[in-house]
């Protein structure tokens, strides 16, 4: 009971944090049709962001609770500006390029960032763990809880409400989902297709900054933490299906606990089960759980 | 005569729509047969069952006294049912040379992958089949220009020469003259029609140009709503008041061509 | 069967060889490494001609080295030959029964189904102790028929064998590119649906190359475990999969040749990068890839091509 507990509280803050990786990734996919490799970096970005901006605020020892959003605050202005210079700066030549070369420009993109990190921040690893250790600890009978990974949690959900709000309930919510549905018939209809673009791929990498900001404080941020990190967000996209934000909360779910139940359980397959679930969900539902085939007409 | 092809009861729905229903024909080895309709009355569903390309909900398919109901497009290839496409399907990116000896090398392989491994795409009785056959099809001007940047017409008789490559017994046509300059709609048709005359095959082709279906047609099916509304000689079946009223409109004595409703 | 390139290829791959006796240690180890990895990226031309890229190719490139290592450690194998065979087997078994899903899937779905399991591998890998684990193991240096060299030569020997390897691969791809089977690629790629009506199936077609590039994959893989004399779990890691897909557009698509100079270039940029720009040899790579994609989009071979069409058409496409 004690562990399916905890498997369950487990796999809950892992999931907290596999979807906030994967919901930029696969909004940018079901816009653009870019699987963007490049994603990992900007996880990568908000986590140094976040260590930098730690640095600077508890070093002048300003009230604690600041830290944290100014952590956030930082990552998250990052994001935009790496988003901005990738989305004009390069990307935009490769649109209508084969969907698989722009997976390989963005791996280009990636390769890149991974040196472009060294240079600012070098070679050694960072600690931000102060929101974590301020947050403090809950009790719940023999199970201790990081309050810091309940926060996870509600700030997961409360992007994954956000995300659902936006794009039923608000102008510019709309116009993606009627980009991601058909985006030649939205620019025949006069939906500004290249602001789109630039916007949404700026709205993704803001999202990865800021999962990177969140997992700051529970990793030791060092060199190579994007090239982890894009990998499982593709196998909570490919479960959940490319470009459905819904999939992506129902891939997280599924992928995380199925590692935190493996980490309880059977320690030696958890970095197998995770792969393992994704190529059975890809075998069974190649387009994911939550996105289906479109059929060719001759 | 006994029938090369035969449907009965063919039904195709998609969910709730129906898009065929309550087909039974015979067609005879070596008939030229018309197909007419409207869109979306169901014609390329027809050509698409019968080239194993959809599955019929209900019904079955005989070619040569074989039930090929359901089979993949590729076996029916390969027993000798050819087609070709209302949009020709061909590769962009290869000559019109090299799009043929794809077609004629598949045809001529034995069905093993091994060997199909091993044979040369360009060997001397390849090269052979295939420059006999641009000849017939009079697109040998074409050999060597990639596909991409063929011109319509000729497209579309690439898009035929290939589906004739494996020596089809019975080959479906879909609209072969859709998109085709209404001057070249006969030329192109004459081609087509002599070149498969001269090798027997049996034709079932869709289209929508009257003048066309009774020139070429030695039996015409009307396609409403599904199902079959009138099937007999073009003089018959064109003649008859529904097909007037449903397909072909009354006769305005237009320019030929513009007789055809195409909404 | 002597064509002109079936020579040329000859001579240099003589070239090649006689050249190594003048190369310093590291140097000829570089281009072991190289023509060893060119066999994978060889594979990976033949998916690419059918418009599949895998993200996972890795997967076959670490069954076949682990292959050579786990029969070198446990069985006491120590023959190149048997090896390399068998590590060209196991891969392409692993290929033939991945090969049964992965042939169904294309573009993206491919590439990801394809990363999915090299990561299962690595997955496997990384947490089993008895298969040495994140650290993996070492590798014994081979015996050639009963020759045992050891130091510099045992470098000659290797690349040597690895020379000749190569060159087999390179005659036999070529015979399968002209083949019906190979050139099915490029129809694949344009049309499927028009192959499907052509009379053969693609879903077995695509399942034959990817038997093919697995095998060539294992191969490399084995031929690396031997030169390198270690193998990690590293080796099926999506990275190293990236790697394998960046020489292949570098490269491109054109020719086996394209396959060898493409892997050439890239370890001698590699290492140019890490030697000149020790913090920014990523950025290199990430550039010259940005800039082959954007200037080069049929990769180094298409330069050759080019400079040919410049000079005066002379002959057709002819054949027969």
């Amino acid at each position: 009971m004690l562990t399916a507990f905890a498997i369950l509280t487990d796999g809950l803050a892992y999931a907290a944090y596999l979807f906030m990786v994967a919901v930029g990734l696969t909004l940018i996919f079901g816009v653009m049709k870019i699987l963007n490799v490049a994603h990992g970096s900007f996880y990568a970005f908000g986590a140094y962001g976040a260590a930098m901006a730690a640095g600077i605020y508890y070093d002048r020892g300003l009230p604690e609770a600041g830290g944290f959003l100014f952590m956030i605050l930082l990552a998250m202005a990052i994001g935009l500006v790496l988003g901005l210079i990738l989305e004009r700066g390069v990307l935009r030549f490769v649109y209508g390029r084969d969907e698989v070369i722009v997976v390989l420009v963005t791996y280009a993109v990636f390769l890149i960032l991974e040196d472009v990190i060294v240079f600012i921040w070098g070679p050694q690893s960072y600690a931000a763990y102060q929101p974590m250790v301020w947050a403090g600890n809950v009790e719940i009978g023999e199970l201790v809880l990081s309050n810091y990974d309940i926060l996870l949690v509600a700030i997961s959900a409360g992007l994954a409400l956000f995300a659902y709000w936006a794009l039923k309930f608000t102008r510019y919510g709309r116009l993606l989902t009627v980009v991601i549905f058909d985006r030649e018939t939205a620019a025949a209809f006069g939906i500004n297709v290249t602001v789109v673009y630039t916007v949404t791929f700026i709205i993704g990498a803001m999202l990865g900054a800021l999962g990177g900001a969140m997992m700051a404080p529970k990793i030791s941020i060092t060199l190579g933490i994007g090239v982890e990190v894009i990998v499982l967000a593709f196998a909570v996209v490919a479960v959940g299906g490319m470009g459905s934000i819904e999939g992506a909360l129902v891939g997280a779910l599924i992928v995380g606990i199925c590692r935190a139940a493996a980490v309880h359980l059977m320690p030696q397959i958890e970095l197998f089960v995770i792969y393992a679930v994704m190529a059975l969900v890809l075998v069974f539902r190649p387009y994911g759980l939550f996105t289906r085939a479109q059929p060719r007409k001759i | 005569m006994s029938a090369i092809l035969s449907v009965s009861g063919l039904e195709k729905t998609f969910g709730s729509v129906v898009a065929a229903r309550d087909i039974s024909l015979d067609i005879p080895a070596q008939q030229t047969v018309g197909v007419i309709g409207a869109n979306g009355a169901g014609k390329t569903t027809f050509v698409n069952m019968i080239t194993g390309h959809l599955t019929p909900t209900k019904g079955s398919i005989h070619f040569e006294g074989k039930d090929i109901t359901g089979l993949p497009s590729r076996d029916i290839t390969q027993m000798g049912i050819s087609r070709s496409f209302q949009v020709a399907q061909v590769f962009p990116s290869l000559s019109v040379f090299d799009n043929m000896c794809a077609a004629t090398a598949i045809a001529r392989g034995d069905g093993r992958f091994i060997s199909a491994a091993l044979r040369s795409v360009h060997a001397p009785e390849i090269a052979a089949d295939v420059n006999v056959a641009i000849e017939l099809f009079q697109i040998a001007a074409y050999r060597d220009t990639l596909a991409s940047t063929l011109p319509q017409g000729i497209r579309k008789l690439l898009d035929i020469a290939m589906a004739v490559a494996g020596a089809p017994r019975v080959l479906l046509l879909d609209e072969p003259t859709s998109g085709i300059s209404i001057e070249e709609k006969f030329q192109l048709m004459d081609v087509v029609m002599s070149a498969l005359k001269a090798r027997n095959i049996t034709v079932l082709f869709v289209e929508h140009d009257m003048e066309i279906v009774e020139r070429f047609a030695d039996r015409v099916l009307a396609f409403y709503d599904g199902t079959v509304i009138a099937d007999g000689t073009p003089g018959e079946t064109l003649g008859q008041a529904r097909v007037q009223e449903l397909i072909t409109g009354a006769k305005l004595k237009l320019p030929h061509g513009e007789a055809s409703p195409h909404a | 069967m002597l064509s002109r390139a079936n020579l040329i290829g000859a001579v240099l791959f003589l070239a090649a060889g006689i050249i190594g006796f003048f190369l310093p240690p590291w140097l000829v180890s570089l281009l072991t490494i190289a023509f060893a990895n060119a066999l994978v990226v060889l594979g990976l031309i033949i998916l690419w001609r059918a418009g599949l890229v895998p993200f996972g190719q890795a997967l076959y490139y670490c069954s076949g080295a682990y292959t050579v290592a786990l029969l070198a450690r446990w069985a006491g194998v120590s023959d190149a030959f048997v090896l390399l065979i068998a590590g060209g087997l196991v891969a392409g078994i692993v290929a033939f029964l991945t090969g049964f899903l992965l042939a169904r899937y294309r573009e993206i779905f491919f590439a990801m189904l394809s990363l999915a399991m090299s990561m299962i591998l690595y997955g496997v890998l990384v947490k089993t102790e008895t298969l040495g684990s994140t650290d993996g193991f070492g590798v014994d240096p081979p015996h050639f028929l009963g020759y045992a060299p050891h130091g510099d030569a045992l470098g000659f020997a290797l690349y040597w064998f690895v020379l000749v390897v190569c060159a087999i691969s390179a005659l036999v791809i070529g015979v399968y590119f002209k083949s019906v089977a190979g050139a099915l690629a490029v129809p694949i790629r344009d049309n499927e649906i028009r192959v499907e009506f052509l009379g053969i199936s693609v879903t077995r077609l695509i399942h034959m190359k990817l038997v093919i590039a697995g095998t060539l994959a294992g191969v490399g893989g084995a031929l690396a475990a031997m030169t390198i004399g270690h193998v990690d779990p590293n080796m099926s890691y999506w990275t190293t999969s990236g790697g394998f897909v960046f020489v292949t557009i570098l490269a491109g698509a054109g020719s086996v040749a394209a396959a060898f100079v493409g892997s050439l270039v890239f370890e001698i940029v590699r290492s140019f990068a890490f030697a000149v720009l020790p913090g920014f040899w990523q950025m290199t790579l990430g550039i010259v890839l940005l800039l082959t994609i954007l200037f080069l989009p049929e990769g180094l071979g298409s330069l050759a091509t080019r400079f040919r069409r410049r000079k005066p058409d002379t002959k057709p496409v002819a054949t027969s």
